[in-house]
């Protein structure tokens, strides 16, 4: 467990850093950006191992249990719910979703990336660009949330990281993370 | 009046200890002879020093001739400015990166220097002469009046104060969409190279307006990325070879015979990962942070961030030789991680005989290795000022054991004062160190029965 404790400050502390590397002077560093988002995906990798282990043995500890709980709400809505509603000092960081959605891109038609169904009002700054037009810099892909097997959890994120999803100023909260830290890389 | 004592005191202080951004030092650079040494800071500014001819203490003091002169101001000037890409919405910093300068071909020297986006070239050159006695004009260069002229004379050259020109001779721009890491001289002395993160080009000496792109290592999806090229250096005696040394910790070397575009290298050296050394920041701590050739093109050196190697240049298995800097902070490393120190960037020099290796370390520590015997020492730029004629004592981190008077524990140690870059003289043991907005210059003692002095 110190392990996933571990992996999980160290992807907290990568997340800050990109954010704010977003605003320093000069603008992002490729190089420092790229090594961050590696020590990042690795990190993500040992705690979601840590976690499948725990996983195992709590679906094991469940199934003992009696079945009058009941199913909690499906795996896709917790991240949503999250997002916008951030409980301070929860116990697990949801910072696993947001690398799931970040780091498996979804394969979508053209640049959907400032479209946004939760929160159509707010314009994003950045002009519109034609496919053909479209600057290198920018990913070509979405995001996407990666189905995981297993019993749903109840995913909840800490003050920490909603602290990092709100600094995205423009970005709205739902794919907030999933649109710097690609840029991160990429924006150079 | 106390008061007033006091208050005087504390703004002293205050003044003393902080230090300007613009004023950190990020570059020092000997010329081919170690007459003039070059600094660039974060202000765009660079600052020349000159060595002194005749030496400035009595001869029979020390018992030299000549050859140990300090090293003044020469000139000052403002290289880079900062700059600001519209398209990108972005700053460019005018901090300067790489100095580097030319052979010299005539009494004027000449010196590249570049910052994240643009290099420039520099023509310094003397005048202490001016032409006096004109018949037309005045001294002032006022046109006189024709009915005050009665005679005709001859212009002579008089002797004035010494006056330093530094002028742009070149500005070599947008050639790079990344941020310029490297720039390196070629030995043909007509062609240099500029390295950004993910291309390399070369230029002409001559030619602003167009580079030749001879590394290109951006993958058609940037989320493929994997690695950077993080520093790169000409050969210094075949005008067709180079190296480079990428983030993940390989040097590649390639032969511009070869061909245009040298994505395929000729050869790659690589150390094959220790296994059990692995941790989450293996990849940080193994990315090089600069290379340089030996004098004689033998040998390559590089730094990573606990490390030193040397690496034959026929030999691509593994560095023949790996020193270690400051092994203690391998347990640190997730501290140095959230402090950003791991991203430090420390340079490595070799000495004019390729025996000796110098990098920086933490605390204005330095380490020199002998790669004779292989030992390390440990060296601090601080200068006790009522001693301006001391010698370096030899500092040690302790790591355990026997603890002795004068070591300095890890946790002590101060990260924010890190010597990060450095120069040794071409041809005599005279070290450029520089350490935040300082720079130092230690000289070797040339007789060494004069050491007990």
């Amino acid at each position: 467990m110190e392990v996933s404790a571990e992996a999980k400050r160290i992807m907290v502390v990568a997340l800050g850093k990109l954010y704010s590397s977003r605003l320093q002077r000069g603008g992002l560093r490729l190089h420092r950006s790229l090594l961050l988002t590696r020590v990042m995906k690795s990190a993500r990798d040992i705690y979601h191992a840590a976690l499948a282990t725990t996983d195992v043995a709590a679906s094991e500890c469940e199934r003992r249990r009696t079945p009058e709980t009941t199913a909690g709400p499906d795996g896709g809505k917790p991240e949503l719910e999250a997002f916008r509603s951030p409980a301070p000092g929860t116990e697990e960081v949801a910072g696993a979703p947001a690398e799931l959605r970040r780091l498996r891109p979804r394969s979508g038609a053209g640049n959907k990336e400032n479209l946004n169904p939760n929160d159509p009002g707010q314009q994003s700054r950045k002009r519109r660009a034609k496919a053909a037009a479209e600057p290198d810099f920018l990913p070509r892909k979405k995001a996407k949330l990666e189905q995981r097997p297993g019993p749903p959890q109840q995913l909840v994120v800490t003050s920490a990281l909603m602290d990092y999803v709100h600094c995205g100023g423009e970005l709205v909260t739902h794919p907030a993370p999933a649109m710097p830290l690609q840029r991160a890389v990429a924006a150079c | 009046m106390g008061e007033d004592v006091e208050s005087t005191k504390i703004n002293h202080t205050f003044l003393r200890d902080y230090v300007t951004e613009a004023d950190v030092i990020s570059t020092v650079e000997f010329n081919q002879t170690g007459d003039l040494l070059a600094t660039g800071d974060k202000g765009g500014r660079v600052v020349i020093f000159q060595r002194e001819i005749e030496p400035k203490w009595d001869s029979e003091e020390v018992g030299e001739m000549g050859d140990s002169g300090e090293y003044n101001v020469y000139s000052t000037f403002q290289s880079h400015e900062p700059d600001f890409d519209y398209l990108k919405s972005l700053e460019i910093e005018e901090k300067i990166n790489k100095i580097r300068w030319l052979p010299q071909q005539n009494a004027a020297h000449f010196l590249l220097s570049t910052n994240d986006k643009t290099i420039k070239l520099w023509k310094v050159s003397e005048r202490d002469k001016r032409p006096e006695g004109y018949n037309l004009k005045d001294n002032e260069g006022r046109l006189k009046d024709v009915s005050t002229i009665t005679s005709l004379q001859v212009p002579v050259l008089k002797h004035t104060d010494l006056m330093v020109e530094v002028r742009p001779r070149r500005v070599f721009s947008n050639g790079h969409t990344y941020h310029v890491n490297s720039i390196s001289v070629n030995s043909d002395g007509e062609t240099y190279l500029s390295a950004d993160d993910l291309r390399i080009n070369m230029w002409h000496l001559g030619i602003t307006d167009r580079s030749f792109n001879i590394v290109d290592i951006k993958p058609a999806n940037m989320e493929d990325l994997t690695e950077v090229i993080t520093a790169a250096e000409f050969h210094p005696h075949h005008c067709h070879l180079f190296v480079y040394s990428s983030s993940k910790g390989t040097l590649r070397l390639c032969d511009m015979r070869a061909s245009a575009l040298c994505d395929q290298h000729t050869k790659l050296f690589e150390e094959p990962e220790d296994p059990g050394s692995r941790s989450f920041f293996s990849e940080i701590i193994s990315s090089v942070s600069d290379v340089k050739f030996s004098h004689n093109g033998r040998y390559l050196l590089t730094r990573d961030y606990l490390t030193a190697k040397v690496w034959d240049l026929n030999m691509d298995k593994g560095p023949v030789e790996t020193y270690q800097v400051h092994e203690y902070l391998r347990s640190k490393l997730c501290s140095l991680y959230e402090n950003d120190c791991i991203f430090d960037k420390f340079e490595c020099v070799w000495n004019s005989s390729d025996s000796v290796i110098m990098t920086g370390a933490y605390n204005s520590f330095f380490r020199m290795f002998d790669r004779e015997t292989g030992r390390g020492v440990t060296l601090e730029a601080w200068r006790e000022s009522s001693k301006p004629r001391a010698v370096l004592r030899t500092r040690r981190v302790y790591t355990g054991g026997k603890r002795r008077r004068g070591d300095v524990g890890v946790d002590s140690l101060d990260f924010t004062k890190k010597i990060l870059h450095m120069a040794w003289h071409p041809s005599e043991n005279i070290i450029a160190i520089a350490a935040t907005n300082n720079l130092y210059i230690f000289q070797d003692r040339v007789r060494p029965e004069l050491q007990t002095q």
